[in-house]
């Protein structure tokens, strides 16, 4: 069954338009990965689903339109998102930025911190004196903490060590298997999008351009589109 | 030498309840009217502390609600001694002289006010949010200037202190107990509101209001939410302080008093349990000492403050622990 439905989604920065006629449909459980180059409106349609910018078109989670929601209420609804740079609050300590975003849901403390076991180790610790990798980490545990039914990750491992990547990647996997919440990927890295993703849709221009199974994506549609 | 907070909050407990209890053996009344003086001042500062400190909310207009707060004590108290009925308009009812239901008229009466003036003030931010909440706070002083029925800018004298079961409250121990009682249970709500859910969530609603809100918090209702509680606070120390004086005037809302409720809270520490309270014990400490020398203490009140800002910015707190941030 449909759980996201994006359908000739437009959306604009003032007088500028940004997305001219994004399409997406996300199943419960599925992974998709977000593709297209820079500036191609991938960020722009994670924020219109969240309702940070205005938009028109299509846009529903579980037949309900989000369009007559604020954030928070899509937020409630089960949209979960781990915001480009990280972002955690903080002057809290790990802790207390997970139990300020807590739902009641299967996700607790104890789970996050299963998952995730970097911030188990550094509960007490303030947000801010962590490394980048342990903020993205933190930033992926508060979100989770909401108990998301789509939860969307924007560039959640840029800028990370590589070894903070595998961990996170490591991380996304054990949540395809363990659980069925579904995941919106943006990421740059092709190969790690290929490995976990279900599906992919391509933008550009804000528009999308592709869109079918990961194994379908071949070689000379991300080269037409992604220049890779 | 760095000290542990939570020495620096027993050893000021200690102190409340040692000093007064000194000035009782010691047969120096004065002291423990200063103490209780201190201690209401601190109890208002308390509930600003939870709008400013953990929400991040630079409220002007505080006084508003500690003026509201005296003013429900006054109007109640002045209808019990001269045995007149209190006109509300759809019914009349008599004034009372019990303080646990004066308490709650100014708490739910400054309660009200600040849900209202929450909904407006708190849709701006920054230098907008100073400028409306001190608006509102001036508009309550004119209000009351021109309150002829209530003594306009003359005040309101109270000839008896409010009776409180099986305590006399005219006797000066006896009525800062019963403040030093209410301020300590606020203590413990501040403390266990700033630990829970709600004033974590209220924290990162002061650090980034739009990150609160993917989520699923509605930054408005958490802010409106503590700036009602901070305000009925506000109000019930109000009617604490025109117990005290058994008078209240316009003076109780004048934006005077707002600022020094800040200023309180700056000296101490912004955003720590103490902070208030410490802050509130040096005002009156040399509100009275250096005022005993010279009509222009306020001045050497300013380079205290000016030293605090540059030098100490966790407040007097934050240089005993070595620590800036109210964050432990």
């Amino acid at each position: 069954m449909t759980l996201l439905r994006i359908e000739n989604l437009t959306a604009s920065y003032g007088v500028s338009q940004a997305l001219f006629g994004v399409d997406l449909e996300m199943a419960q459980g599925e992974v998709t990965a977000l593709m297209g180059r820079n500036g191609m409106g991938k960020s722009t349609t994670v924020k219109a689903i969240c309702r940070m910018i205005r938009s028109e078109g299509v846009l529903t989670l579980d037949g309900q339109d989000l369009h007559t929601l604020p954030s928070h209420k899509v937020a409630r609804k089960g949209v979960g998102l781990v915001p480009e740079g990280r972002r955690c609050f903080a002057d809290l300590t790990v802790r207390e930025n997970l139990i300020a975003a807590a739902r009641s849901g299967d996700w607790t403390l104890r789970r996050v911190t299963e998952l995730l076991p970097r911030l188990g180790e550094r509960q007490g610790q303030r947000a801010a004196s962590l490394s980048g990798g342990e903020q993205q980490m933190l930033a992926i545990g508060r979100a989770l903490m909401t108990n998301p039914r789509l939860l969307i990750l924007d560039e959640a491992t840029e800028g990370l060590a590589p070894i903070v990547r595998q961990e996170i990647w490591a991380a996304l996997r054990r949540l395809k298997q363990e659980t069925n919440v579904a995941i919106l990927l943006i990421d740059k890295s092709l190969k790690e999008l290929a490995a976990v993703s279900d599906r992919a849709v391509i933008l550009e221009r804000g528009r999308t351009v592709w869109s079918g199974a990961m194994g379908a994506l071949t070689h000379d549609i991300t080269g037409k589109y992604l220049g890779v | 030498m760095r000290l542990d907070e939570r020495y620096i909050n027993g050893l000021m407990i200690a102190g409340l309840l040692a000093l007064p209890l000194w000035a009782l053996v010691a047969d120096q009344p004065f002291t423990i009217t200063l103490m209780t003086r201190a201690v209401i001042l601190a109890l208002a500062a308390v509930g600003l502390n939870i709008v400013l400190g953990i929400g991040g909310m630079v409220s002007f207009g505080h006084a508003a609600f500690f003026g509201i707060g005296g003013y429900a004590m006054g109007i109640l108290a002045y209808h019990a001694q001269t045995y007149t009925a209190l006109d509300l308009g759809a019914f009349t009812t008599e004034g009372t002289k019990f303080m646990p239901v004066i308490w709650l008229v100014a708490m739910i009466t400054s309660g009200l006010a600040a849900s209202f003036i929450g909904l407006l003030s708190l849709r701006t931010s920054g230098v907008y949010f100073i400028m409306i909440t001190l608006a509102f706070g001036q508009m309550f002083f004119y209000f009351a200037i021109s309150w002829a029925q209530y003594g306009g800018e003359d005040g309101l004298s109270i000839y008896v202190r409010n009776d409180f079961p099986g305590l006399n409250t005219l006797m000066p121990i006896q009525f800062y107990g019963i403040c030093f009682a209410l301020l300590c249970l606020v203590l413990a709500l501040f403390a266990r509101l700033q630990a829970s859910p709600f004033g974590l969530a209220l924290n990162a609603t002061r650090q980034a209001a739009v990150r609160v809100e993917t989520v699923g918090l509605n930054p408005m209702r958490l802010k409106l939410l503590a700036f009602v509680l901070s305000g009925a606070i506000t109000g019930l120390a109000g009617a604490l302080f025109a117990d005290l004086n058994r008078f209240v005037s316009p003076t109780m809302f004048s934006w005077q008093l707002s600022g020094e409720l800040i200023v309180l809270i700056v000296i101490g520490g912004v955003g720590r349990l103490m902070g208030p309270v410490i802050g509130a014990c040096v005002y009156v400490a040399l509100e009275h000492f250096l005022g005993e020398i010279t009509d222009f203490w306020h001045v050497y009140l300013g380079v205290i403050l000016l030293c605090i800002v540059l030098f100490g910015r966790g407040g007097l707190i934050g240089l005993l622990t070595g620590k800036e941030g109210a964050h432990v």
